[in-house]
């Protein structure tokens, strides 16, 4: 039942999901259990792109300033497709993310303070320090990582699947990944095993059309990808992934028909990073031009012009929301700047379990 | 094997291939979430036979049959294994290995640190190893050295029956990846398994033959060869030590180095080349560890460093053989 829908049918769907809704802000994060729309949920989405958004442009800041160092992979202009998925998955799911995993952990629900502390290399951070922006993990969150390798986390994700399946749970594991993984052996690994053995697996593919400078059609002799994740025998869909009500309609139909054991389904979220592939990349391998339409796509501004259209937004809410994250971030930072540093007495802990720990 | 005995009412023969397979069903029957996966494990019995019978017993969900993707089916029992289950992934040799060798080193050896102590990893990883059975290069390497190098798993030899029998089960046991090398040569060997053992630990060397001239240091597929060295050596008036490692990380420093306390000799034999290996590794830490107890340099057999060649008498040349060690026995001591 392999079918590839346009981000019109998406937005279509979230369209008209919109009646009923209320107007104003309310604290109310997630859709009801059936999908539906609860009040104030376009303005929760907002909330967390924008927290997403500020977090990062906060760590452009603090990585100039030399607080934080390494590899720093921003995901600014790509907030939809971590938030509009994550909003499908439930407490009990899994998610397996990247390196460039701000996004994903924090619209997963991992504290800005253990991201940023985490960040800083402190005991605080949600790895003890031990992983950085790379490698952020929350095990009670099911967030597992964090994985720098292109496409390394994709096995895992169909392991953690199989677990499930074995088991006879209904829970999704979902990994994210870039259109440069696609070419690695591991998603094609990945993609037969779990269309072979009919994993809950929800595979998201961040198409931001660059695997650092080299572009789509440089990397792939068929750029095409949900065709050819159709071709494993998985549902497969393209949605447009600036758009995060057409993402998160898309990652509800997708991980409800996983749920219902479907098998794994496969989405291709066509998206773009505003920024640099990391802080080391100077970028010349863009257009400036190319770079600057796709900033007129951006996802906070078109929900953002959508809540206005409906009066659900006005400038008084939108400077609100900004404060509110701001603040949080100043929290985070500041918690990060005060904890502790890791002992470099412990320098050898976790490399095998301590004991007490039991298989 | 040499060390065979003869049965007796605490002990029953029986051979490498089919010990490891007790283990294996017994690690099957005690615990709902340990399952078989890998490539032919199912429905051909095992590529060396040792899964034979297994899919009948307990079904395809846990005998469960996998296509050639080593990175994405190692890659799935970390995967399942951070999920909550026990799998035992096996791997048709270490050869093929290297495909998955990312899942391995990136994954299961480093979640947990990585991860500030958050994800354990307990999976089992079952590969054979070596060469001498005219397989060619590409079926006759003993990588496991290399994976001795790394942080965060460990790694067994079983080389006698009751290892093979009981090693699977301490693995499970083990809260961190555990990879178990068989020597490919070994799955025939016929033993006595020792049915007074129920366990087996994975931190401790043995000492296989008491000596008082040398230690004789090995593992694996080498401590038949080492045992039948020193059969040859006592015929000539020395008496050696052989000491079986067991586990190549972490190495048990102490049994050797007790060992070489008594003997003042070392022979190391070692199937992987000699440059950079596990042999060059632990005569290294002879060297920082026993350095006053020794009367002579330390001696090496390792395998010539060629990719491992088909015909037999070139294998043969290549690989450590009694002879070899006796005569690396008989320079240190003479
Ligand atoms: C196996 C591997 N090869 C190469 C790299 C270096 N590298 C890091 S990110 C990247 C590009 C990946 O592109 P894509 O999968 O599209 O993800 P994106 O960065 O666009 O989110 C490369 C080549 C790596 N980390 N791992």
């Amino acid at each position: 039942m392999s079918s590839t829908t346009s981000h019109h049918e998406g937005k279509a769907r979230a369209t008209a999901r919109k009646s009923g809704r209320k107007k104003g802000p309310t604290t109310a994060a997630r859709g009801t259990p059936d999908g539906l729309p609860v009040p104030g949920h376009h303005l929760s989405l907002l909330r967390r792109m924008l927290a997403i958004r500020r977090f990062e442009e906060r760590c452009v800041e603090l990585y100039s300033g030399a607080k934080i160092r390494g590899f720093v992979h921003l995901c600014i202009g790509e907030e939809a497709v971590a938030v509009g998925v994550n909003q499908a998955l439930r407490e009990e799911d899994a998610v397996v993310s990247t390196y460039r995993e701000h996004g994903h952990a924090l619209a997963r629900g991992v504290p800005a303070d253990a991201v940023m502390a985490e960040m800083y290399g402190r005991a605080t951070g949600c790895s003890r320090g031990r992983g950085g922006s790379m490698h952020l993990f929350d095990a009670a969150r099911r967030f597992y990582g964090g994985n720098a390798i292109v496409a390394g986390g994709l096995p895992l994700a169909a392991g953690l699947a199989l677990a499930d399946r074995m088991r006879g749970s209904t829970r999704v594991t979902c990994c994210f990944f870039g259109d440069g993984a696609f070419a690695e052996g591991e998603f094609h690994e990945t993609a037969n095993l779990a269309a072979l053995w009919q994993l809950p697996l929800l595979m998201v593919c961040e198409n931001n059309l660059y695997a650092m400078g080299t572009s789509l059609a440089r990397e792939h002799a068929q750029t095409n990808l949900a065709m050819r994740a159709a071709s494993y025998g998985m549902p497969a869909w393209t949605v447009d992934g600036m758009d995060v009500l057409a993402v998160e309609a898309a990652a509800l139909r997708a991980t409800e028909s996983v749920r219902a054991g479907n098998g794994p389904h496969f989405l291709e979220a066509q998206t773009y990073r505003f920024r640099a592939h990391s802080m080391y990349d100077p970028d010349r391998y863009r257009a400036k031009s190319e770079i600057e339409e796709w900033k007129g796509r951006d996802p906070l501004k078109g929900l953002a012009e959508l809540m206005r259209s409906e009066g659900q937004l006005d400038d008084r809410v939108m400077e609100e929301l900004d404060k509110e994250v701001l603040a949080e971030i100043d929290e985070a930072v500041r918690g990060a700047e005060e904890a502790p540093l890791e002992p470099v007495a412990d320098l050898l802990r976790f490399v095998t379990s301590e004991p007490g720990s039991t298989a | 094997m040499s060390t065979r005995k003869a049965p007796t009412g605490t002990s029953r023969p029986t051979t490498y291939r089919e010990a490891l397979r007790e283990g294996l069903r017994e690690a099957l029957l005690q615990d709902e979430r340990v399952f078989l996966m890998g490539e032919d494990v199912g429905r051909y019995g095992g590529c060396f036979g040792v899964s034979l019978g297994l899919l009948e017993e307990f079904g395809p969900d846990r005998i469960r049959d996998t296509p050639l993707s080593e990175s994405g089916f190692v890659g799935a029992g970390i995967g399942a294994a951070l999920g909550g289950m026990r799998p035992v992934v096996e791997i048709m040799t270490v050869n093929f290995s290297l495909l998955a060798l990312d899942q391995i080193l990136n994954n299961a050896a480093t979640l947990l640190h990585m991860s500030g102590g958050q994800l354990s990893v307990p999976v089992v990883i079952r590969m054979t190893t070596g060469a001498g059975r005219q397989l060619g290069a590409q079926h006759s390497h003993s990588l496991e050295g290399w994976y001795a190098h790394i942080p965060g798993i460990r790694v067994l030899a079983p080389a006698t029956v009751d290892d093979a029998r009981h090693m699977l089960a301490a693995a499970l046991a083990d809260p961190d990846p555990v990879l178990i090398f068989e020597h490919g040569g070994l799955y025939n060997a016929e033993g006595s398994l020792d049915e007074t053992v129920d366990a087996v630990d994975l931190d401790t060397a043995a000492v296989r033959r008491s000596g008082t001239d040398v230690s004789v240091i090995t593992y694996g597929g080498s401590l038949p060869k080492a045992l039948a060295a020193a059969e040859t050596l006592a015929g000539e008036g020395v008496s050696a030590e052989v000491v079986d490692l067991r586990a190549l990380r972490p190495l048990d420093d102490a049994t050797v180095m007790a060992s070489i306390a008594r003997t003042h000799r070392a022979v190391i034999v070692d199937e992987a080349w000699r440059s950079g290996s596990l042999a060059a590794e632990i005569s290294s830490r002879i060297t920082e560890q026993a350095f006053y107890e020794l009367d002579a340099p330390v001696q090496r057999v390792c395998s010539a460093e060629v990719p491992i060649p088909y015909a037999r008498q070139l294998e043969e040349a290549a690989l450590p053989q009694p002879a070899t060690i006796v005569d690396a026995v008989r320079r240190t001591v003479s």
